[in-house]
This record gives structure tokens, C-alpha cells and sequence, in this order.
């Protein structure tokens, strides 16, 4: 029982601080110390709710080992078989909503590559994008085994030479580091526990300021911003119906980093990776035991 | 051939069928991508994995088949550009956007910005 009360507890403290985090301000300063952050308390609140459940109904067994004796014997109170079907059906929920959501991004991946190849065209002063005829500006990467990097003819009119290299150097840093393997589980998460968007559109714009910060390597930093200005006021295309309504609060967040960098002490983000990945191994170790 | 070669290869067709406004046969289309030398077969294939594929409609012409696109060159470049905004409605996590474009207030807010931005030296 104690296992449970534990798992349970820190199941509804990652939930805690999963909503503080939203309204952190330090995470724009340290975006890949954030997102490992991120990562473990998805993971973590995920192992603990399922396993609070589990080990409840599973008592005195561990969660690990009562699951694996289910066979030899099921548990006989009736709270305790309302808890096993509740922790079976959550974990079965998570794991289902994860192999959708991978199904779904790679028919749609798959798609998508097959048009490009029948439309997309090679441009001679940008090697290596793909460009798409489209008057409208978009700048995206499709992620895979050989990522591509798209533009549309829209945005090589909009931007200057330099602002276009800042442009991809950015969306070279997402295909290179798989920002979408990130991004994917909370898109997965949204959809079994809605109130979950939060969690992922705050890890969506720290993968964002983190291709900024990959791309301020390679191109000035203030290209990198009047290129997301130009680029998310060019307006070309009517925004569907108040779907976007705190967009450009994201936008001006990274332009203001942009022309303002910060980042975290050392010390301080060491702090918290240790702590994240302490987090991180605490409920796999309490479902073994 | 190698598989980029048959990429290729559809490519070309598409682009032939697209000009064209009426449904071809796979000796037309044959003649129609001159630069190639192509075994008949060659076309065949690839019209029939277009067709497989969803990108072709056939109908009966006597003893041969008549391919046409399954839609416009247009649509298509609409449909990417849909998933490439974000506007598809699913809110789809294929592809890793730069940024969106907006509108209305949130563009001019967007606008003054860079307009401060550049005036700084």
C-alpha cells in the first residue's frame, strides 16, 4: 500500500508541477534543460498513475511482479479489481494513443513525401531545399531517415538572402536533432488527456527556441528575428478561425531572446537535468520493487 | 532502374498528363517524354503504381488503358500547403513549421515589431 500511496503522490505531483512549469520563465533562457524536464515528468506522471493503480490492486506484490503472477492468481477484493482494470485500461489508453499517433505522423510523412516528389522542385540558389510553388510563405522540415527541408516560392520572394539562411539553418537544426521524436509523445498524450495541449504546445515552442538557439550559430541572430516577424506578419493565407489566438505572444517570445540572449547559469541547469533524471528513474524503480 | 530513377520517372509523367487535358494511352505518354529512351513496359509500370497509388484514374479505351490525374497539379500544391500551415485541422505533429503566418491583429502586432526592429541599428 505504501508503494501505491507513494506512486500516487508523485503522480499528482508531476501533474503540479507540469503547470507550474507552464508559467516558468526560466525555461526560455535554458529551452533543451526545459524539455529534458519536460520529458521526465510525461514520462514519470505516466509510470506513476498507471502504477498507483496497479500496485493498489496488485498489493502486497510489486507492480512489476504482481503483473507478471496475474496468471497464477487475480486479486479478489473488489477495490482492488476496480484498480487493476482502472490501471490496465489508463496504461492501455497511453500505449494505444502512442502507436496511433505514430501510425498517423508516418502515413502522413509518407504522403507528404510522395507529393513533394511529383511537385516539389530543386531551386539553384538554395542546394538542398525543396521549393513548392505556392505564393504563400512556409518554411517547414519533413522529418525521417533523410529529412528534407521545404520552402515555399512565397517565402523565397519575402525574405532577404540572409534571413532565408537563417530560416533554414534553423529548420536544419530541427531535421538534425528530430525535434518531431520530441514533440510526438505530448501530441500523443493530447489526445488521451486534453487538458495534456498545455504540456505540448509549451514543449513545442521550447523546440522552437532551440533550433533558434542551433541556428544563432550559423546565421545573426537578428536575421533569425525579422525573419519570423516578416515571415508570421506576411498574412498571406487567412488563419483559420481563432485557432492561433496566443501565437504571436510565441513569436515575440523568441524574437525577444532572440535580440535579448539569457541563458541559465551553468550550475543551475545542471541542478535540474540531475533532478530530471532522478525524477525520470524514480517510478520504473518503484514498479519493480 | 534505380528507385530515384523511377521518382524521377514519375515525376515526368505527371508532368506530361498534367499538360495535357485529355486521358493518354501509355504509348502516348511514352512519346510525350522524349528525351528518354524507355522501354514500353518501363511506362507501363510506373503509370500502373500512379494509378495504385491514388495519383491516376484509368478508363477503357478498346485493348489499352487511358490514364488522367486524380486531380490538378493545383490541388496537390494546395494539400502540401495546407499540412505545411498547420491548417489541415488535425493539428498533425508530421512536419517541424519555422513559424505560421497570421492575420488581423496579430499580424499588425507582428509588423510593428519588425518595423522597430529594423530601425534599430
Amino acid at each position: 500500500m505504501t508503494t501505491a500511496a507513494v506512486l500516487a503522490v508523485l503522480a499528482m505531483a508531476c501533474a503540479l508541477a507540469s503547470w507550474r512549469l507552464t508559467s516558468a520563465r526560466w525555461t526560455a533562457r535554458a529551452p533543451r534543460t526545459a524539455i529534458f524536464l519536460w520529458q521526465s515528468l510525461g514520462v514519470t506522471w505516466g509510470l506513476a498513475s498507471t502504477g498507483a493503480l496497479l500496485s493498489y490492486a496488485l498489493a502486497p506484490r510489486g507492480v512489476l511482479p504482481g503483473l507478471t503472477a496475474l496468471g497464477t492468481g487475480m486479486p479478489k477484493r473488489l477495490d482492488q479489481v476496480l484498480a487493476l482494470a482502472g490501471g490496465l485500461t489508463l496504461l492501455g489508453v497511453l500505449i494505444a494513443v502512442l502507436l496511433a499517433a505514430v501510425a498517423q505522423t508516418l502515413s502522413a510523412r509518407r504522403r507528404h513525401r510522395v507529393l513533394l516528389r511529383l511537385i516539389a522542385r530543386d531551386e539553384p540558389g538554395v542546394p538542398g531545399v525543396r521549393v513548392v510553388d505556392h505564393p504563400g510563405a512556409a518554411a517547414y522540415c519533413l522529418p525521417g531517415l533523410k529529412s528534407q527541408v521545404v520552402v515555399s516560392a512565397g517565402t523565397l520572394r519575402l525574405l532577404s538572402p540572409d534571413e532565408l539562411r537563417a530560416v533554414l539553418a534553423h529548420e536544419a537544426a530541427h531535421a538534425r536533432e528530430r525535434h518531431d521524436l520530441v514533440l510526438l509523445p505530448f501530441a500523443a498524450l493530447r489526445q488521451a488527456v486534453p487538458v495534456a495541449r498545455i504540456a505540448h504546445d509549451a514543449v513545442a515552442l521550447l523546440i522552437e527556441m532551440a533550433a533558434d538557439d542551433r541556428a544563432r550559430r550559423y546565421c545573426s541572430a537578428k536575421r533569425l528575428a525579422t525573419a519570423l516577424l516578416r515571415f508570421g506578419s506576411a498574412g498571406s493565407i487567412p488563419a483559420p478561425n481563432g485557432a492561433l489566438g496566443a501565437y504571436s505572444d510565441h513569436v515575440m517570445a523568441r524574437v525577444e531572446r532572440l535580440m535579448r540572449p539569457a541563458t541559465l547559469p551553468r550550475h543551475a541547469r545542471l541542478t535540474i537535468v540531475a533532478g530530471s533524471a532522478l525524477l525520470a528513474m524514480s517510478a520504473p524503480l518503484l514498479w519493480v520493487i | 532502374m534505380s528507385v530515384k530513377g523511377l521518382g524521377e520517372l514519375e515525376r515526368s509523367i505527371m508532368d506530361v498528363l498534367w499538360a495535357e487535358h485529355a486521358p493518354l494511352t501509355a504509348r502516348e505518354v511514352g512519346r510525350l517524354i522524349a528525351a528518354r529512351d524507355l522501354a514500353p513496359t518501363t511506362v507501363m509500370t510506373v503509370l500502373d503504381r500512379l494509378t495504385r497509388k491514388g495519383f491516376l484514374t484509368r478508363t477503357r479505351d478498346g485493348r489499352a488503358w487511358r490514364y488522367q490525374p486524380a486531380e490538378s497539379r493545383d490541388a496537390y500544391v494546395a494539400e502540401l500547403m495546407l499540412e505545411a500551415l498547420d491548417m489541415t485541422g488535425d493539428r498533425s505533429a508530421a512536419l517541424t513549421r519555422f513559424a505560421q503566418t497570421v492575420s488581423g491583429d496579430e499580424a499588425e502586432i507582428l509588423r510593428k515589431a519588425l518595423e522597430e526592429l529594423e530601425e534599430e541599428r
